[in-house]
């Protein structure tokens, strides 16, 4: 294959890991906004999505297209409902303190992840493509799921932009992100507000997740790299900027699906984490996140 | 109608705020609270709000407890705040802070307009983002996002701090206004000129505690109190 279509090939590749990447981060991005507290086990609500899609699949027979409709509504709401669980009894009784915020949730990581282990156990099972169907290119044929994923992705952002910027919930989110104080004293329920806003950050990481499994199977240890990966986004992406995050998730979603298919998937982890210190050193407030007041 | 704060304690950790601190207001009336920096206005403030817990004491409006309440049901109540530094949601447009006062009680078209119309060069604003305001329009926001409310109590919080005179004058007659329509309000001030001409009565604040409680016209004449609490040069 001459270079030209081996490079169409590597930005498509890395279109889909990006597409992925902005769902979860954006769930991270906007937890870190609006509540101020990094939540550690964010990835470990990816892997629940994963598995819980599996669980929910196997158990629809029929259809592969039917098992997968029941997964990507089901193992999200499922998710929520456990970070819910997660909020209410750890978060809100430790007042949602950033340093204890971290260390909580570094152990409900382990807790999800061993949980995971013991119920799901340690093999790597595949969920089947909910549609099967190849686009030609003149070059190579191309899996046409992949480009579903991009679609998929490409609305749930637009959805999110849309419910964050044109509705009253949304702006409820974003009177309490910039000042939770005074949106009390406008009879906003802030610690809701604050459940709410936790569930839909797992909910979004998990639905990225379902929206992966055909692609890449489950397994109880999947939530580490886009923990990672949603960190390096969000902070270049700057904290709090819906923008930001997609814009980051794009650039890093790329260069990592063509540095992954020219070179090894090792580099574009080192340049990606690279490119995170550097913005740290440069411009610590992100590239589109505006400077604290 | 009439807010009654009965003998509240307050502190931050181990540092003591309010002691036994009590004031009362009635509809149609404007109290002001006197004192120094750090003598504990804006915590009474804030305790009435509910975002300070007192420890003892009691705070109810019209019978309804609300010492307890928590934070977010007490502006249903028709209790209003407008907080020292007018803590505007600052990167939301004019428009969005309105809605937020407005959505706090679900108050409609009429009220807003009622407002805007208190403030017509809001209007002209709507779109622009909150923080770029003058300092003057921000205040005259951080008023009207209150009044959205349509609020039967309202906490003013150095209202007049770092204003020019022509919008310190329009703050004083929009206060007298809403005292005319049966309002109850609570002016934290700590210059005395600010205060003379709106206050009906005077609780002048040291170290937590409501040292005095006098009428307005006491004060005409004689700042002998005024000397005593809140320091000479003022």
């Amino acid at each position: 294959m001459d270079f030209g279509p081996y490079l169409f090939l590597a930005v498509l590749e890395g279109t889909v890991t990006a597409a992925v990447l902005a769902l979860t981060a954006l769930g991270l991005s906007l937890v870190f906004g609006v509540m101020r507290i990094v939540n550690v086990a964010h990835g470990e609500f990816f892997m629940l999505g994963a598995v819980l899609a599996w669980w929910f699949s196997s158990m629809v027979s029929g259809s592969p297209a039917i098992g997968f409709l029941v997964a990507i509504v089901m193992a999200p709401l499922v998710v929520g409902a456990i970070a819910v669980l997660c909020e209410r009894t750890v978060l809100k009784r430790i007042n949602y303190d950033p340093e204890a915020t971290i260390v909580a949730t570094i152990g409900i990581l382990y807790i999800i992840q061993q949980l995971a282990l013991t119920f799901y156990g340690a093999d790597a099972r595949p969920v089947q493509a909910p549609v099967n169907f190849r686009v030609v290119f003149p070059w190579f044929g191309y899996s046409g799921y992949k480009l579903v994923v991009i679609a998929a992705s490409a609305v749930l952002l637009l959805a999110t932009w849309f419910v964050l910027t044109r509705t009253r919930f949304g702006l409820i989110m974003r009177a309490t992100q910039f000042d939770s104080e005074t949106a009390q004293a406008f009879a906003i329920p802030v610690d809701r507000v604050y459940a709410v806003v936790f569930a839909i950050g797992a909910m979004l990481a998990a639905t990225a997740a379902v929206l992966i499994v055909p692609i890449q199977q489950a397994h109880y240890l999947m939530g580490g790299d886009p923990l990672l990966l949603s960190f390096i986004v969000v902070i270049i992406g700057g904290l709090g900027s819906i923008f930001g995050t997609v814009v980051a998730a794009i650039i890093i979603g790329i260069s990592d699906g063509v540095i992954s298919v020219f070179f090894t998937p090792t580099l574009a982890k080192i340049l990606a984490t690279l490119l995170v210190a550097l913005v740290l050193v440069l411009r610590p407030q992100g590239l589109f996140g505006k400077t604290p007041r | 109608m009439v807010l009654e704060v009965r003998d509240i304690n307050t502190s931050y950790g181990d540092v003591q705020i309010l002691r036994d601190l009590s004031l009362k207001v009635e509809a149609g009336e404007v109290l002001c609270m006197l004192g120094r920096n750090g003598a504990g206005k804006t915590t009474a403030l804030k305790a009435i709000m509910g975002l300070v817990r007192p420890r003892s004491g009691s705070i109810s409006l019209d019978g309804v407890e609300l010492t307890a309440m928590p934070a977010h049901k007490v502006p249903k109540q028709g209790i209003a705040y407008v907080p020292q530094g007018r803590r505007l949601f600052s990167e939301l447009s004019v428009a969005e802070n309105i809605e937020i006062g407005l959505m706090a009680r679900g108050k409609g078209r009429d009220t807003r307009d009622r407002v805007l119309n208190l403030f017509p060069v809001l209007n002209e604003r709507m779109k622009q983002r909150s923080g770029t305001l003058s300092g003057g329009e921000q205040q005259m926001l951080a008023m009207a996002r209150a009044l959205c409310l349509e609020p039967k109590v309202l906490l003013l919080d150095e209202p007049t701090e770092g204003l020019m005179p022509s919008m310190i004058a329009a703050i004083r007659d929009s206060v007298t206004e809403l005292r005319a329509q049966g309002v109850a309000i609570i002016l934290v001030e700590q210059r005395v000129d600010a205060v003379l001409p709106v206050a009906d009565r005077v609780a002048f604040i040291e170290n937590g505690r409501t040292r005095d409680t006098v009428d307005v016209e006491t004060l005409h004449g004689d700042l002998s109190l005024v000397h005593k609490y809140v320091g000479v040069g003022h």
